[in-house]
C-alpha cells in the first residue's frame, strides 16, 4: 500500500468514525436529516453503481425502496428484525432478477419508460393487494429501532456501497463494464456476457436500494404506497447521480449531499413552487454538467495548470 | 492438414432479403484465405455469422469439429475466434493499452494484473503501436486504432482470425507495413479469413479465394484461376468484360 492510498484509508476511516460519533454530540433534528441524507447518498451511489457504466438510465429506484419498505411492514411482527433486512433483500433480489432478465435487453430509451413503467406496476400491484386482500391502505410499523440506530445502519450500508463500488471499479467486472459501455458488440467479441454482467450489477444495486428503503421504514410508523413508492424518490436519485457525476466513486455522493440540503430548504421554504424548482434544476444540471461537477472541476483545474484533457464523453452520461 | 472451419450450406435471410445462399466452404490450418465478391454480396453476413454476431437461419458452422453457430459472441470467441470490424470499433473511453487488456481479461486465459499489462504491451509492439499504451483510444488517428483493433484481436491468441477490409483505406506505405504484418501472422501458424478488396494484398496474402455474388459463392480455388475466372470477373465488372 503506497502512502497515499494509506492516507487515503486513514481519512475514509476518520470521516465515517466522525459521522459514527454524530449522534452523541448532535441534536435530534440533525440526526433526522443526515438519515435523509445518508440514504439519499446509498441511493445515488448504488445508482450509479448499475447506471453510470451502462448508461442504462433507471427510474426503478423507488420501486425497489418501496418494495423494501414494505416487507418491513409485513414482517416487522412475526420476524426477528435482521431476518426481516434479509428477507426484504431476498425480495430485492428475486424482483430485480425476474426484471433484468426480462428488460435488460431493451436499450436507451425503451429502458427508462419500463423501468418507470415498473415502479407505477408495484405500487399498482401493492394497492390493489391492499384494498383488496387486506381491506385497508395503510400499514403500520412498530420496531423498538431509535432514529440513532436507523442512521447507524444507513452508515454502515453507505460505507459497504462505497467499498464495494471501489472494489468493483478496480476488477475486471468493473472493466467488463467499461467496455460495455463504450460498444456492446466489441464486449461480446471479446468474450464479456453482456446480459451476465449487467444482470449481477442491475441485482447488486437493487438489493442496496431496497435495503435503503427497509432501513428507514421503521422512522414513518405508518406507511402507505403513495409515501414509499412516490417516483419523486427515483428523479431525485437520478439527477443527484448526475450532479456529481456517475463514472467517479464519489460522484453520486457529492451530488447527494448538497443537492438533498438544497431540497429540504426549498420544500420547507417554496412547499408550492417546489416541484416546479425541481424540474428548473433538473435540465440545468443536464445541460450545464451533463458530465458532473467532479469531471468539470477536473477540466477546469487541468486548464489551469495547461494540460489538455480530452473531452472524450461529452454528454455521455445520458 | 486439419479443417479449424467448416461452413455446410448456411444461410442468412433477413426478412425477406437472402443476404447468403447455401454457401459451403472450409479453411484449413494455417491458411490466409480471401472473400471476395462485389459489394453486397454477403461477405460481412458471414464474418458476423462466424463470430457469432448474427445465427444464420440455416446450415451449420464448425470450429474444430465442434458446431458453432447460433452460439452468442461471447461464447464464440474464447473457442478462438477473433475479428475486427469493416468499421473500426475502438473503445473511446480506455487507454490503447487497455482496449487490448479487455481481449486478455475476458479471452480464452482470463489474464489480469501486471500479466495482461505485459501482454498487451507485446501485442502493442507487434502492430507498431509501441510507446503508445497510455494514449486514449479516441485520440489515435484512424489507421491506429486499426492496428489497436488487430493487437485486440490477437491478443486473444486466435486460432481463427478474420479480418473484415482490414487493409482499407491504407496509404501504399501502409498497406505495404499491413501486409508483411499478416504474413507474420501466417508464419505463427494463425488462419486467417479475410474480406478485401485490395488487390495487391489479396494476391500477396491468400493462396485460395471465396468468391461470392449475391449471396451465393461462384468460385472456391487458387488465387490466380479465381481471379481470371470468368463469372469471378462478369461479377466485378460485368458481361462485356468476361
Amino acid at each position: 500500500m503506497t502512502l497515499k492510498s494509506f492516507g487515503s484509508v486513514l481519512f475514509f476511516l476518520v470521516v465515517l468514525a466522525a459521522l459514527a460519533f454524530l449522534p452523541f454530540y448532535a441534536g435530534e433534528y440533525v440526526v433526522t436529516l443526515m438519515i435523509g441524507m445518508t440514504g439519499y447518498v446509498v441511493l445515488a451511489t448504488a445508482w450509479a453503481l448499475f447506471s453510470g457504466p451502462t448508461r442504462y438510465i433507471s427510474l426503478a429506484t423507488v420501486a425497489f425502496f418501496g418494495i423494501g419498505a414494505y416487507t418491513v411492514s409485513v414482517l416487522s411482527e412475526t420476524l426477528p428484525y435482521v431476518l426481516v433486512l434479509l428477507a426484504a433483500a431476498l425480495v430485492g433480489l428475486v424482483v430485480a432478477l425476474v426484471v433484468g432478465l426480462a428488460t435488460l435487453r431493451l436499450a436507451g430509451v425503451y429502458f427508462v419508460i419500463f423501468s418507470f413503467g415498473l415502479a407505477e406496476l408495484v405500487r399498482q400491484l401493492v394497492t390493489w393487494y391492499e384494498v383488496n386482500i387486506t381491506g385497508t391502505l395503510g400499514r403500520y410499523i412498530f420496531l423498538p429501532v431509535t432514529s440513532d440506530g436507523i442512521y447507524w445502519q444507513l452508515l454502515a450500508l453507505a460505507a459497504a456501497t462505497l467499498l464495494f463500488s471501489w472494489a468493483i471499479g478496480r476488477s475486471r467486472l468493473g472493466l467488463a463494464l467499461k467496455v460495455i459501455g463504450d460498444d456492446e458488440v466489441v464486449a461480446s467479441h471479446c468474450g464479456i456476457n453482456i446480459a451476465g454482467v449487467k444482470l449481477a450489477l442491475f441485482s447488486v444495486s437493487a438489493v442496496i436500494i431496497t435495503l435503503v428503503g427497509a432501513i428507514q421504514a421503521p422512522r414513518w410508523t405508518y406507511i402507505e404506497p403513495s409515501m414509499v413508492f412516490n417516483p419523486t424518490t427515483s428523479f431525485l436519485t437520478l439527477i443527484m447521480a448526475l450532479l456529481g457525476g456517475v463514472d467517479r466513486l464519489w460522484g453520486p455522493l457529492l451530488g447527494a449531499i448538497p443537492l438533498f440540503l438544497l431540497f429540504e430548504w426549498l420544500s420547507a421554504n417554496f412547499p408550492n413552487h417546489y416541484p416546479i424548482i425541481l424540474g428548473l434544476i433538473f435540465i440545468a444540471i443536464v445541460f450545464v454538467l451533463p458530465n458532473g461537477v467532479l469531471a468539470a472541476a477536473e477540466r477546469i483545474f487541468s486548464k489551469r495548470r495547461g494540460v489538455t484533457v480530452p473531452a472524450a464523453n461529452q454528454g455521455g452520461a445520458l | 492438414m486439419t479443417e479449424i472451419l467448416t461452413l455446410s450450406g448456411i444461410s442468412k435471410r433477413f426478412g425477406g432479403l437472402t443476404a447468403v445462399s447455401d454457401l459451403t466452404f472450409s479453411l484449413k490450418a494455417g491458411e490466409v484465405v480471401g472473400l471476395l465478391g462485389p459489394n453486397g454480396s454477403g461477405k460481412t453476413t458471414v464474418m458476423n455469422m462466424i463470430s457469432g454476431f448474427f445465427a444464420p437461419s440455416q446450415g451449420t458452422i464448425a470450429l474444430k469439429g465442434e458446431a458453432i453457430q447460433g452460439l452468442p459472441s461471447h461464447r464464440i470467441a474464447p473457442k478462438g475466434v477473433a475479428r475486427t470490424f469493416q468499421l473500426v470499433r475502438a473503445l473511446p473511453s480506455l487507454t490503447v493499452a487497455q482496449n487490448v487488456e479487455t481481449a486478455l481479461a475476458f479471452g480464452r486465459h482470463k489474464l489480469w494484473g501486471r500479466i495482461a499489462r505485459e501482454r498487451a504491451l507485446h501485442h502493442l509492439e507487434e502492430v507498431g503501436l509501441a510507446g503508445r499504451a497510455e494514449e486514449r483510444a479516441c485520440d489515435i488517428t484512424y489507421i491506429d486504432q486499426k492496428r489497436m483493433e488487430l493487437a485486440r484481436a490477437l491478443a486473444t491468441e486466435p486460432d481463427l482470425l478474420l479480418l473484415d477490409e482490414w487493409l482499407a483505406g491504407l496509404n501504399p506505405t501502409e498497406l505495404q507495413t499491413g501486409i508483411s504484418l499478416i504474413r507474420s501472422l501466417e508464419r505463427q501458424g494463425m488462419t486467417i479469413l479475410l474480406v478485401e478488396h485490395v488487390m495487391d494484398a489479396i494476391r500477396a496474402l491468400c493462396s485460395r479465394c471465396v468468391v461470392m455474388n449475391a449471396g451465393r459463392k461462384i468460385a472456391d480455388g487458387a488465387t490466380d484461376e479465381v481471379l481470371r475466372d470468368p463469372d469471378v470477373v462478369r461479377a466485378y465488372l460485368g458481361d462485356d468484360h468476361a
